[in-house]
C-alpha cells in the first residue's frame, strides 16, 4: 500500500489540539498538568468556544499554562482565580470563564475565594488539579497532602497532630448550593483521560446553560516532587490517592 | 440631569458619580467609614438602569482581585475601602499597577495602625503615594477636599487611569467621606459598548473574537532582561504622569509671609486659619496639593519662594512633609503640625502651631 493511501483524513484517528501550541512544555516529563492541558485545549475547540472563552491561570506549575493553550488568559495572584473569574463572567456573561487551580490554590490561599465564588453559583468551571504536593516551589506539603505522605516540609510523612488533615475541598465544593456539577477524576490511563474530557465537556456545557459553579477535580501525579519514576508515581496515586480522593461525580444536577 | 444640585455625603456622591460615569462595575467590602458607597450603589440598583455589576465581595482581597479580573478585561471597575482593608489590598493593586491595568480605588481613611479607629486620618499619605503593594509602581493619587471633589475625581480618576494604564486612587480622609455637602453632580453618560471596550482596549482578555492573537494578562516574566524593561515601561509612563498630571489649588500665596501646605479636608480648616491669621496681621498663604502623587513639586516649591516658614499639617505624624522638603530643598524651616487617632485639628490650633513652630 502506498503511503499516501495511509495518510488521509478518513484514516485519521488522531490530531495535535489545535489549540494546543506546539512549544515544549515545562513540566516535569510524567506530570499530569500536559495531558489536562491537551484535554482542556480539545474540549474547548471541539464545542467551538475558542472565541469566547478565558482561563484564569494559576500560582503553581501551571502559572505559565497560557503560553501552552491558543485562548486569551489572565494570570492570577496565588489563590485569586475565583475571584478573577467571577468578575470576568459578570462582566461578559457570554463569555465562558474557568479558573485551572492547584491544591494550594484551591484549598489552601485560595479557599475563600473559592469556596465564595462557588457558594454565588458563578457560572465558572473550576478545574482542580490535585496532586497533594507544592511541585512549583519544590514539594512543599500542599492542603490534601496524604497523612505519612513525605514532603520538604513534612520530611517525616504529615502528622495529624503537627500538620492537620488532608483537606476534601472537592467534598465541601459539593455541599454547596452554588455548585451544579462537581465531580473527581483522573488522567493515569487512556481511558480515565477520556473520562475526563467528557466531565469538562459537561462542566462547559453547564457554564453555556448558566446553571451554576462546576468543579473538575482531576487526581494528578507529582513524579517530580514524589520522587518517583512517572510509572511508579501513577501506581502511588491509585494505591494511596484514590482511596482518600475516590473517582467519580460527587454531584450532577 | 445637568447640573443637578444635591446634597450628599461623599460616600454617597462617589457611588452616583460611579453610576453617571458609566463605571462597569464596583467591588467592594463593608467598613467604616466608606460602606455607603456599597450601600447606595445598592440602592440605586445600577444593573437595573445601566447595566453596572454591583458586588459585595467576600473580603477585599477578593474584591481587588475582582476589580484587577475586571479591568483585565477592559471594563471601567472601581473598589472602594478603608485603611486596613486597603491593606489588604494591596497584592492585587501591585498586580493591577504592573499588569498596567486602568482600575479606579478609592480609601476613606481611617486612624491606624492597625484596626485604629474609625475617625478621620490621614496616615496612609505614605502608602497611598510611595508604592504601599510590593514592587517598583506608583498609582495616580488624588485628594479630595469637599464632596464636589468626590464626585469630580471619578471622572478624573477613570480617566487619567485609562489615558496611561495605571491605576488610580481618591485618597480621601473620612471627614470628605462623612460630611454632607451641596454637590453638581454630572449627567449620566452610557457605559462602553463591548464593542467600543475591544476597539478601545486591544490589549484585553475578554475572549478572542474573530479569532484574534490571544491576549494574555500577566505580571511575570522569568527572564531578567525582559522584566528589566516591563520596569522600564512602567518607569517611562509614571515620568510622563510626573510631567503632566501635578495639580494643586493656592490660596492667598502670592502675598503671603507663610504657607500652609495641606490636603483633603485639613486644606479647609487651614482656611478658616488663615482668615484668623489674617485678621490678627498674619499674611499666610496656602497650597494644597490635589495629586499626592505626582507630588505638585514645582508649585509648592514656587509658592514656598521668599517666605519665612512652611507649616504641613496633616492627620497624620509627618508624612506629606517629607515631599514638601524634597520639593523646597531646605531653603526655608518647614515644620509639622499633625494630630493623630482621629482627632480634627481646629483653626486656633493650627495658627498657634504655626505661630509656635514658625515665629
Amino acid at each position: 500500500m502506498e503511503i499516501n493511501n495511509i495518510i488521509k483524513d478518513s484514516n485519521k484517528v488522531y490530531s495535535a489540539p489545535r489549540l494546543l501550541d506546539e512549544v515544549d512544555m515545562h513540566y516535569c516529563p510524567g506530570c499530569s498538568h500536559g495531558v489536562v492541558h491537551k484535554l482542556i485545549a480539545e474540549v474547548l475547540d471541539e464545542m467551538g468556544l475558542t472565541e469566547k472563552t478565558v482561563g484564569i491561570s494559576p500560582v503553581g506549575c501551571a502559572v505559565f499554562a497560557y503560553n501552552y493553550i491558543d485562548i486569551d488568559w489572565i494570570e492570577a495572584a496565588h489563590g485569586r482565580a475565583p475571584a478573577i473569574a467571577t468578575a470576568v463572567k459578570r462582566l461578559w456573561p457570554e463569555d465562558i470563564v474557568f479558573t485551572y487551580q492547584g491544591d494550594g490554590d484551591m484549598a489552601a490561599i485560595g479557599t475563600a475565594e473559592t469556596i465564595h465564588a462557588a457558594n454565588r453559583g458563578e457560572n465558572i468551571v473550576m478545574i482542580f488539579v490535585n496532586n497533594a504536593i507544592y511541585g512549583m516551589t519544590g514539594g512543599q506539603m500542599a492542603p490534601t497532602t496524604l497523612l505519612g505522605q513525605k514532603t520538604s516540609t513534612t520530611p517525616f510523612g504529615r502528622r495529624v497532630d503537627l500538620n492537620g488533615h488532608p483537606l476534601e475541598i472537592t467534598e465541601l465544593m459539593k455541599l454547596l448550593d452554588g455548585t451544579c456539577y462537581v465531580t473527581r477524576q483522573s488522567v493515569h490511563t487512556a481511558a480515565a483521560a477520556r473520562k475526563t474530557k467528557a466531565a469538562l465537556k459537561k462542566a462547559f456545557q453547564n457554564s453555556i446553560d448558566k446553571k451554576g459553579t462546576s468543579v473538575v477535580e482531576i487526581v494528578s501525579t507529582c513524579n517530580a516532587g514524589w520522587k518517583m519514576s512517572p510509572q511508579k508515581a501513577n501506581e502511588w496515586m491509585v494505591e494511596n490517592m484514590f482511596p482518600k480522593y475516590p473517582p467519580g461525580d460527587l454531584k450532577d444536577i | 440631569m445637568d447640573g443637578e444640585v444635591s446634597l450628599l455625603k461623599g460616600n454617597e456622591a462617589v457611588a452616583i458619580a460611579a453610576v453617571r460615569y458609566g463605571c462597569d462595575a464596583y467591588f467592594g467590602y463593608p467598613i467604616t467609614p466608606q460602606s455607603e458607597v456599597i450601600e447606595t450603589l445598592s440602592a440605586l440598583q445600577p444593573w437595573e438602569t445601566t447595566g453596572m455589576v454591583v458586588l459585595q465581595a467576600e473580603s477585599e482581597v477578593a474584591a481587588i482581585n475582582m476589580v484587577y479580573g475586571g479591568a483585565a478585561t477592559g471594563k471601567a471597575v472601581m473598589t472602594s475601602s478603608s485603611s486596613p482593608g486597603i491593606s489588604l489590598k494591596q497584592e492585587g493593586i501591585s498586580y493591577i499597577a504592573a499588569c498596567m491595568l486602568p482600575a479606579l480605588i478609592l480609601n476613606v481613611m481611617r486612624g491606624g495602625p492597625g484596626l485604629g479607629t474609625i475617625q478621620p486620618s490621614q496616615a496612609d499619605y505614605f502608602q497611598a503615594t510611595k508604592g504601599g503593594g510590593h514592587g517598583d509602581y506608583h498609582l495616580i493619587v488624588l485628594a479630595p477636599s469637599s464632596v464636589q471633589e468626590m464626585v469630580d475625581f471619578v471622572t478624573l480618576g477613570f480617566d487619567l487611569s485609562f489615558k496611561y494604564r495605571t491605576p488610580a486612587m481618591i485618597l480621601a480622609d473620612g471627614i470628605v467621606g462623612q460630611m454632607m455637602e451641596k454637590v453638581v453632580l454630572p449627567p449620566q453618560k452610557p457605559r462602553r459598548t463591548d464593542e467600543e471596550v475591544r476597539k478601545e482596549c486591544p490589549w484585553a482578555a475578554n475572549g478572542r473574537e474573530g479569532l484574534r492573537k490571544r491576549n494574555i494578562v500577566t505580571s511575570l516574566e522569568m527572564d531578567p532582561a525582559r522584566m528589566e524593561v516591563n520596569n522600564h515601561k512602567l518607569q517611562e509612563i509614571y515620568r510622563e504622569i510626573e510631567a503632566n498630571e501635578q495639580r494643586s489649588e493656592e490660596i492667598g500665596t502670592e502675598d503671603a509671609d507663610y504657607l500652609i501646605v495641606a490636603f483633603g479636608s485639613v486644606a479647609r480648616i487651614c482656611e478658616k486659619a488663615r482668615e484668623i491669621g489674617l485678621q490678627q496681621g498674619k499674611k499666610i498663604g496656602i497650597i494644597r496639593p490635589i495629586t499626592l502623587w505626582p507630588f505638585p513639586k514645582k508649585a509648592v516649591e514656587n509658592a514656598a519662594k521668599g517666605k519665612k516658614g512652611v507649616l504641613v499639617v496633616e492627620l497624620n505624624a509627618g508624612q506629606m512633609i517629607e515631599d514638601v522638603r524634597l520639593a523646597v530643598h531646605d531653603n526655608l524651616p518647614v515644620e509639622h503640625f499633625g494630630r493623630l487617632g482621629g482627632i480634627i485639628p481646629s483653626p486656633g490650633e493650627i495658627l498657634d502651631a504655626l505661630n509656635e513652630k514658625l515665629s
